[in-house]
């Protein structure tokens, strides 16, 4: 393989990269939002947070994507097909994320509470200084995996047009006639990628154990 | 509007008058569903001293104390702290009506509380626990609230676990940083809920060493306990409930003395092999 055409696929991995962690991020937000509604007494926020959540880990991401991708321009809206990939991963990660955190919150013992109860925080002080911290170390786990399932996801948004890393693997290994080598090296870099991760994650965790992260 | 609220006079052990009980408990009845967990409890905490809390398990000593502390709330009936009235207030009709939620903050933190699980925060060092409040709540500045905790750190003998977190102490040392917790916010009267039942045998006295020095310098404490041998040494006071009901409230002579109540003859039974007999 000449240094070009490995330069376009480490370009593609980078291109993976920057699209799972920005769907991630905005997941994440997203994500609080339902699970903030979900745990709402109101049904008017919960009822919509549970449909939310059912719809999008029900229906596979590759409809999702492709719904996302012909729902926009037929109503008037028109974006880049990357834009589209972003919102369909996003909502996706979302509904696991909004579950994994409210486990997480569900998960902080009554007794934490308790405490702060007595020492005279308000509720929102508890929420701030106890129950969001807590919450988001017994999360962390899920969201590193969460991460990991969406980078190798993120091969499903050549289908809406995106070259991210298995597309350029399957454009130079069609073009070159050598698909073994460049599905070989699209995994490599699919591995590396995920152990950063997984790595980081796991450093993460040990710094949240003892509570300094 | 200040949660601080003044200290009130320590009394006496003796002769202590209606308004100057530390904790008064009138009527206090509590219901989970169908089953009565206390049935009708009026118990009067004296100031400046040691009361004990006994009695066999499942006879509702954990609840009566989450109720004194609002954590729970009572079915019937009311709760004062030195003559404020916590969670409901007495209404002229003879009922209850419920306080706000300032009122039972500013009421509660008055009360220091020690669980049996010690309910440490585990993401905050254990300075970061006694300053939490003081900080958050209190409105100390940071400077101020570390020099604080630790002075409360030194009084339960851990100044030198204070950048530690609870994961990386024995249970004796957190059930220590968390008394320190509660002592930070300088409360008025102090609850105990089993503090060493859920420590190893050989972590108990260092726990109850530094509740003898609490008794000893003539703060109100509250004690739910299943080690006699403390009731019987430090408290001053010893209540004795059994099924929801307060049997016995009395001196230590008193209650353990003889003749003894047959229920609390048969629940000291319990301990005999265990022991704890020549202490009482
Ligand atoms: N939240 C609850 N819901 C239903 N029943 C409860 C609840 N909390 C306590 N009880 C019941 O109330 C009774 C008294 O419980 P409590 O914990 O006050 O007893 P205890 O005297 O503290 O016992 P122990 O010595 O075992 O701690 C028990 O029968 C218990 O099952
Ligand atoms: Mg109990």
């Amino acid at each position: 393989m000449s240094l070009r055409l490995f330069e376009l696929m480490l370009w593609a991995a980078g291109y993976t990269v920057v699209i799972s962690a920005i769907s991630i991020v905005i997941g994440l937000g997203i994500g609080l939002l339902v699970c903030a509604a979900k745990l709402s007494p109101n049904r008017l926020l919960s009822l919509p947070a549970t449909l939310f959540i059912s719809f999008f880990r029900g229906v596979p991401l590759l409809v999702q994507l492709l719904l996302i991708y012909n729902l926009l321009p037929a109503v008037g809206i028109s974006v880049p097909s990357v834009v589209a990939a972003v919102v369909g991963l996003s909502l996706c990660t979302a509904a696991y994320q909004a579950e994994n955190l409210r486990g997480g919150f569900n998960s902080v013992p009554k007794g934490l509470l308790e405490a702060a109860d007595m020492v005279g925080l308000t509720p929102w002080q508890q929420l701030k200084r106890i129950r969001a911290p807590i919450a988001f170390r017994l999360t962390l786990p899920a969201l590193v995996n969460e991460a990991i399932l969406i980078l190798k996801a993120s091969s499903l948004i050549s289908v809406v047009g995106v070259i991210e890393l298995t597309r350029m693997a399957q454009n130079l290994a069609a073009s070159t006639y050598k698909p073994l080598l460049f599905y070989s090296v699209a995994g490599a870099l699919y591995l590396v990628i995920c152990w950063t991760v997984a790595g980081g994650g796991a450093l993460a965790e040990r710094m949240a154990r003892v509570g300094r992260a | 509007m200040s949660d601080t609220a003044p200290l009130a006079p320590r009394a006496s052990t003796a002769e202590t008058p209606e308004a100057d009980a530390a904790v008064l408990v009138r009527g206090v009845t509590k219901r989970f569903g169908d089953t009565e967990v206390l049935a009708g409890i009026d118990l009067k905490v004296p100031t400046g001293a040691t009361t004990c809390l006994i009695g066999p398990s499942g006879s509702g000593k954990s609840t009566l104390l989450r109720c004194i502390a609002f954590l729970e709330e009572a079915t019937t009936g009311t709760i004062e702290i030195h003559g404020d009235p916590l969670g409901f207030a007495e209404a002229p009709d003879g009922g209850r009506t419920r306080l706000s939620p300032q009122s039972i903050r500013a009421v509660r933190s008055r009360i220091g509380m020690v669980f049996q699980q010690f309910n440490l925060w585990p993401h905050m060092t254990a300075l970061g626990n006694v300053c939490e409040a003081l900080v958050t709540v209190r409105r100390m500045r940071r400077s101020e609230a570390e020099e604080h905790g630790m002075a409360q750190l030194s009084r339960v003998g851990l100044a030198n676990r204070a950048k530690h977190y609870p994961s990386e102490l024995s249970g004796g040392q957190q059930q220590r940083v968390a008394i320190a917790r509660a002592l930070a916010l300088d409360p008025e009267v102090m609850l105990f809920d089993e503090p060493t039942a859920s420590l190893d045998p050989e972590l108990t006295g260092e726990v109850l060493n530094v509740m003898r020095d609490l008794a000893g310098s003539g703060m109100t404490l509250l004690v739910v306990t299943h080690e006699i041998g403390f009731a019987a040494t430090v408290g001053q006071r010893i209540a004795f409930l059994d099924h929801g009901r307060l049997l016995l409230d009395g001196t230590p002579r008193e209650v353990f003395g003889e003749p003894r109540h047959p229920r609390l003859a048969q629940f000291l039974e319990t301990y005999l092999d265990r022991g704890a007999a020549a202490l009482v």
